[in-house]
């Protein structure tokens, strides 16, 4: 009796799971069915998921009429470039943080996760006269430098959650055998840190690479990512549904992939401890 | 034990991140205070001198700021009803036993990950455009008149789209705070004869409710300075119909290119984000404690 009632409500809430989330999931499968599609067939009255003439001409019309790789590799400079920077900067003040506490740690961890509140209109003007003063408008390296300082409060706080998952005797053991802190950092600790410092880079990577703010208003037809190239599309003249499918769906499948990877530390790194 | 040695080496290996991070929260801010105090105009060369209140005064009395002001607290508070009662509902379906839990998760996380442009462009132009819409579709083949998303309710359009980015999220933290809680006590309610709601009301609801807090706060952080979805959908528009704060400043300051006005613009957005954040820090810091 209770297992068949098991398997019943099972049943019922797999059903009800799938659902949901099909529909969910659906703008993202009917992006990446409709860049396949002709433009016609895009805008038919009665669209079809599947039966239809499948075709690649959309991808190689937007590889070949728009500078896309220009943008793509723009985008993969800036969210990879960004997020090596903010390690090379974060590992050292985390390292410090999680194993020479002193009572001020806690606040400054606070403070600098705080300035990740600031809203970014409050800095606006006088980061885009600034960019503007030192010729870094529409620059890839002014968004690395944007990019790494916003995404810097994430990168320290979620490496200092790593890092103090790290048992202390271990450092202990190593420093009694007499090792230097170089090697204590380098042979002891980057070893056992190295995942949670992968799962930092990544998480950052993605958000990087969707950041919608910086990008639109800072870059123009240099050094945009693919966020600002593809809000180029918002403009468009004549059928377009197919093209704006296509160029999407290599904007995002890429990081849908990592994303899926990444799902534990989303919550590590945006809840912001809030959440345990 | 951590010697002199490792205590001077600590405080050096921070110094760089404190260093920027102050600059990058000290130097822009206080010119942006400044800015805010006088008249300059980038149109207009030369013409910088001191005017006390009047670019706040002239901010926060335009009529445009008390509707950007509500459409960010529609918007806000929008989100927030759809992503904390979906997420919840969504939490607790993914937290029971059901076939290919792994797919569905993927499914449900995905939205997350599209870039904003992205999800507004798609959202726009396949899903709610009154011609060729997926929607419009949809309406017409149910015999009904297809509705014209961003010309009759722009907000609320903009609202739909924001959720949808945002609805992962908060299931994500909500499924794990559901999953840390005591099965032992379910069972027990169990036992004792309660239904499904008394259960929900008296056991689940009560303990998510410091990560329904968290999902707020951190989510409101994000969507008072929500941005490129406004700009690729409507410019604001119609009129200043959905127009929120951030957006107002950004007309103000780059399109119109007025310096002081939106200076003070983002004080007050600073001022207001502040609020919210003398929240969440309390929250966190309970938790860094304990």
């Amino acid at each position: 009796m209770s297992i068949k009632n098991n398997t019943r409500s099972t049943l019922i809430y797999t059903i009800a799971a799938w659902t949901v989330s099909s529909m969910i999931f659906f703008p993202i499968l009917w992006t990446l069915i409709t860049s396949f599609k002709t433009e016609s067939e895009a805008i038919s009255a009665t669209p079809t998921l599947f039966a239809f003439e499948w075709t690649l001409i959309n991808y190689s019309d937007v590889l070949s009429r728009s500078p896309y790789f220009t943008h793509f590799w723009n985008s993969i400079v800036i969210s990879l470039g960004s997020s090596l920077l903010g390690l090379l900067i974060a590992v050292p003040a985390a390292w410090s943080m999680a194993f020479v506490q002193s009572k001020k740690t806690k606040n400054l961890l606070m403070w600098m996760l705080s300035t990740k509140m600031l809203p970014p209109v409050g800095v606006l003007i006088p980061i885009y006269l600034l960019f503007r003063d030192f010729g870094l408008l529409d620059t890839k390296l002014g968004l690395v430098i944007v990019m790494t300082l916003i995404n810097l409060p994430i990168m320290i706080w979620m490496l200092y959650t790593y890092f103090r998952e790290i048992p202390g005797e271990i450092l202990e053991a190593s420093r009694m055998d007499g090792a230097t802190i170089g090697e204590e950092i380098f042979h002891v600790l980057l070893p056992i840190a190295l995942p949670g410092i992968a799962s930092t880079l990544l998480l950052n990577v993605i958000l990087a690479w969707n950041e919608a703010f910086w990008t639109l208003i800072l870059t123009a037809a240099n050094a945009a990512p693919l966020t600002a190239f593809i809000a180029s599309y918002s403009s468009p003249e004549g059928l377009f549904y197919a093209k704006l499918s296509a160029a999407s769906a290599m904007a995002i499948v890429p990081i849908l992939i990592l994303g899926w990877f990444s799902q534990k530390q989303l919550v590590r790194g945006l809840s912001f401890g809030a959440v345990k | 034990m951590a010697t002199t040695n490792s205590r001077t080496l600590a405080r050096f290996m921070l110094l760089p991140s404190v260093t920027l991070l102050l600059a990058w929260m000290i130097v822009p801010l206080c010119m942006t205070l400044y800015f805010s105090f006088i008249d300059y105009n980038l149109l207009v060369p030369g013409d910088k001198e001191f005017v006390g209140f009047l670019n706040y005064e002239f901010f926060l009395t335009d009529p445009a700021f008390f509707e950007s002001f509500f459409n960010t607290l529609y918007l806000v508070t929008g989100v927030l009803l759809i992503t904390i009662c979906g997420g919840i509902g969504l939490a607790i379906l993914l937290d029971q036993a059901i076939w290919g839990r792994n797919y569905v998760r993927i499914m449900v996380l995905a939205p997350f990950f599209v870039m904003p442009t992205v999800s507004a462009l798609v959202w726009k132009n396949m899903l709610m455009n009154p011609v060729n819409g997926l929607f419009a579709h949809f309406a017409i083949w149910l015999g009904f008149e297809p509705i014209d998303f961003f010309a009759q309710m722009p907000l609320f359009s903009i609202i739909i789209i924001v959720s949808w980015q945002w609805l992962p999220f908060a299931a994500l933290i909500l499924l794990t705070a559901i999953q840390s809680l005591d099965r032992e006590q379910l069972e027990a309610a169990d036992l004792d004869g309660a239904g499904p709601f008394s259960k929900f009301f008296y056991i689940v609801l009560p303990h998510l409710s410091r990560a329904v807090t968290a999902v707020i706060l951190i989510e409101t952080i994000f969507l008072l300075s929500i941005f490129a979805e406004i700009l690729v959908t409507t410019s604001g528009g119609p009129g200043y119909s959905s127009t929120n704060i951030t957006y107002l400043i950004y007309t103000q300051s780059l399109l119109q290119f007025d310096v002081g006005g939106g200076s003070a613009g983002g004080i007050v957005a600073v001022i207001i984000a502040n609020i919210v954040a003398i929240f969440l820090m309390r929250l966190i810091g309970k938790n860094l404690e304990g």
